[in-house]
């Protein structure tokens, strides 16, 4: 470890932990769980964040840095908790493939990732080119998440974590996008869980649970008697 | 100026509505926010036709012929739709599907998704672009499952899920660009996004990099576009929803997010020197086309039936883009504005019928033409315009598509043909016997709006007879700056 010096060596630990992490989410069925790991995700990003900023001298990172912590390690996990505990919504059902098929999938992804990202980190002439590979690992790794998961809640914090993986290639290719984005990108994430929420009560008021396979109506199959026919509800 | 008042007027009225929305006045101060922005959009309009593209508030605004006619577009039928949704509205809540609440919130949404989609086409920042572009998806779910009931849920979970994981692509290609715009305009950060500045410094931006974010950008926001193989949330979004909703997100939201991906790939065609992008937006559009012609065949929902033929039509621009010159330009704008007023009048008398028949499947709608000869002619007519029959604008702009594909990409010019003769089969079939079939269908309560449906046609004629100069000369101007091959 000659030459390389300590706070990178840190910056390096944290995307490490950070695809960990990713796989431990999708290992994980027990919802509060998840959403802890979720936290935990952001809060590394933040550690993350603010190493960047105090290695570089760029300041906007220290502002990007405090709304990670504000909004992703406080605020979205405390929102989600309350959810959970509204909605009674404690363990995702068996996801649809099988754990260790899930994690061997994660592994090949891994793989793929690296050598998406090959050609960018080749260009890239920031600190943390390395882990660019890392972000694009954890994107299409809490895309796996999403595509494996039943419950609406899981869906939810993949999306999240997706989002955590946008934000962290933003910062190790570019140091972060122009400020603006940033909040309007921060803004948009906050939405979308005010929207989730009042969205899982109505999923929850018509259907009694948050299990998505209730949502599987809508299918292309006109041609079946038996097709449901769905008129309109006069009352 | 004009352009603050554009934005914030719609802002403005989202909040008054949000506190005013349930009153009984409400759908009339919809269409006044709607009419000023409007108008508005009309000396915007003007300014730009006199005095050539405007750059504002710090380069972050930029008005151009390509979005200058989106904007009026995109105001036009905003207006128009609010006056649709007047009596459409309260014929639903009689009906007793929505509540004063609600009624509210679709207000205040509907001048919300109004505002992001003005955000999108007058930006010229790519990253308030992609906030915008998903600022219009979280607006419009809400709006999906206002009826609450379990379709439209699915159908708002799967629009939420899929646009928002397609918008998280686009993100990522975002990214890319900047980091390769950051490479070429060195590191001032906040102008390394802006349009203008890359569009100046495409030749120098990094090709590897730049192909790549292509193919995220077009996943993402295609994706909302309704391209193939990620449409599958389009028809369900359409037909679940309240059908104002339906009409503003057919005939404006996909044009919007057309209107994205042709923005990037002025760029990355600049940076590729390549067909690449060519080829892939043709490849996506034929692709859409072909595979919505096969699901047209197999509806019986009469919203859904014209969701699909939505995704015919954006795969047609799509490819027309693709194919790219002046010619190919031309049509797709042309395409662009003509089927977003057809598509919109369909939809309005798609509703009427709908509610007149208390039912959205086809095989309980018949005989508008003795019960409800206007709604019956409005479905009709535009039908025909929709599958291009002349003398309609639809029918001009495939004509162009066609010819310059005959020129430049013959092997297209069949499978083009026959998917819209499939098309025209396939909706004719069902249009035929739902206007002039038996009934004895009521007349609806509240007297419905059909001044909407044909104003729209008769302006989709008017393009299809004649296209004024001034008109075709922005069409032109506009061509010109997306280029391609």
């Amino acid at each position: 470890m000659v030459g390389i010096p300590l706070d990178l060596q840190l910056l390096n630990l944290c995307a490490a932990l950070l695809l960990l992490l990713s796989f431990a989410m999708l290992a994980q069925r027990r919802i509060v769980t998840l959403v802890n790991l979720l936290a935990t995700q952001g809060a590394l990003l933040f550690v993350a964040t603010v190493l960047l900023a105090w290695r570089t001298g760029e300041h906007h990172l220290y502002l990007s840095a405090f709304l990670t912590l504000a909004l992703k390690v406080v605020f979205l996990p405390w929102l989600l908790h309350r959810l959970i505990k509204r909605l009674q919504v404690y363990w995702d059902t068996e996801p649809l493939l099988n754990i260790p098929g899930t994690m061997l999938i994660g592994l090949l992804v891994v793989v793929f990732s690296f050598g998406l990202a090959q050609p960018i980190s080749a260009l890239a002439s920031t600190a943390t080119r390395n882990a660019i590979g890392i972000a694009v690992a954890v994107i299409l790794l809490s895309f796996v998440t999403m595509i494996t998961r039943r419950k609406a809640m899981s869906q939810v914090v993949g999306f999240l974590s997706m989002e955590n993986g946008l934000f962290f290639g933003a910062m190790s290719a570019t140091y972060g996008m122009p400020m603006i984005v940033e909040f309007g990108v921060a803004l948009d994430v906050l939405v979308a869980v005010l929207v989730l929420g009042i969205f899982f009560f109505q999923i929850r008021e018509q259907f009694d649970s948050l299990d998505l396979h209730h949502l599987e109506a809508l299918r292309e199959r006109p041609s079946e008697p038996d097709g449901q026919p769905r008129p309109i509800q006069e009352n | 100026m004009e352009l603050l008042i554009l934005l914030l007027t719609p802002i403005c009225g989202a909040i008054l509505l949000g506190i005013f929305g349930a009153r009984r006045r409400a759908p009339e101060l919809n269409i006044a926010v709607s009419l000023v922005t409007f108008l508005a959009a009309c000396v915007l309009t003007a300014r730009v036709t006199a005095g050539g593209p405007l750059l504002v508030a710090r380069e972050q605004f930029f008005i151009d012929p390509f979005n200058v006619f989106l904007v009026t577009l995109t105001a036009f039928v905003g207006l128009t739709t609010s006056i649709f949704s007047r009596p459409y509205m309260r014929v639903e809540m009689d009906h007793g599907r929505v509540s004063a609440r609600r009624l509210r919130l679709y207000h205040s949404m509907y001048q919300l998704f109004m505002t992001t989609m003005l955000v999108a086409l007058t930006t010229n920042n790519m990253g308030l672009l992609w906030v915008a572009m998903e600022a219009a998806t979280l607006s419009t779910v809400l709006l999906v499952t206002l009826y609450r009931t379990p379709a439209s849920l699915e159908a708002g979970w799967k629009y939420f899920i899929l646009c928002g994981v397609g918008i998280a692509q686009a993100l990522f290609g975002t990214i890319l660009l900047y980091f390769a715009a950051e490479k070429a305009l060195g590191s001032e950060g906040v102008t390394a996004l802006l349009w203008t500045h890359l569009n100046t410094v495409k030749g120098q931006l990094e090709p590897a990099v730049l192909g790549l974010a292509f193919v995220f950008l077009l996943v993402g926001y295609g994706t909302k576009v309704g391209l193939a193989p990620l449409h599958n949330w389009l028809p369900d979004a359409h037909a679940e929803g309240p059908t104002p909703i339906s009409a503003v997100l057919s005939g404006l939201l996909l044009n919007v997010a057309i209107y994205s991906v042709v923005r990037c790939k002025i760029l990355v065609e600049g940076s590729l020197h390549s067909t690449l992008p060519s080829r892939m937006l043709m490849g996506f559009g034929l692709l859409s086309v072909v595979l919505a012609v096969f699901f047209l065949w197999r509806q019986r929902d009469i919203k859904r039936l014209f969701a699909y033929s939505s995704i015919e039509h954006m795969g047609i621009i799509t490819f027309a883009f693709g194919m790219g010159g002046p010619v190919a330009n031309f049509a797709a704008l042309l395409h662009m504005t003509v089927h977003s007023l057809t598509k919109s009048a369909i939809f309005f008398a798609a509703g009427h019928a709908a509610q007149k028949a208390g039912s959205q499947l086809m095989e309980n709608i018949r005989g508008l033409i003795t019960s409800n000869p206007t709604i019956g002619w409005g479905l009709m007519m535009g039908s025909l315009a929709i599958l291009g029959m002349p003398p309609f604008g639809v029918f001009a702009s495939e004509f162009l598509v066609l010819t310059t594909a005959m020129r430049e990409q013959p092997w297209a010019t069949p499978i083009l043909l026959i998917a819209l003769g499939v098309a025209f089969a396939a909706i004719f079939a069902r249009v035929q016997p739902m206007v002039f079939g038996e009934t004895s269908a009521r007349r609806l309560p509240h007297p419905p709006a059909l001044l909407p449906v044909f104003t729209h046609l008769a302006l989709v004629l008017a393009l299809g007879l004649y296209v004024p100069p001034y008109l075709a000369d922005w069409y032109r101007a506009a061509a010109q700056l997306i280029g391609g091959p």
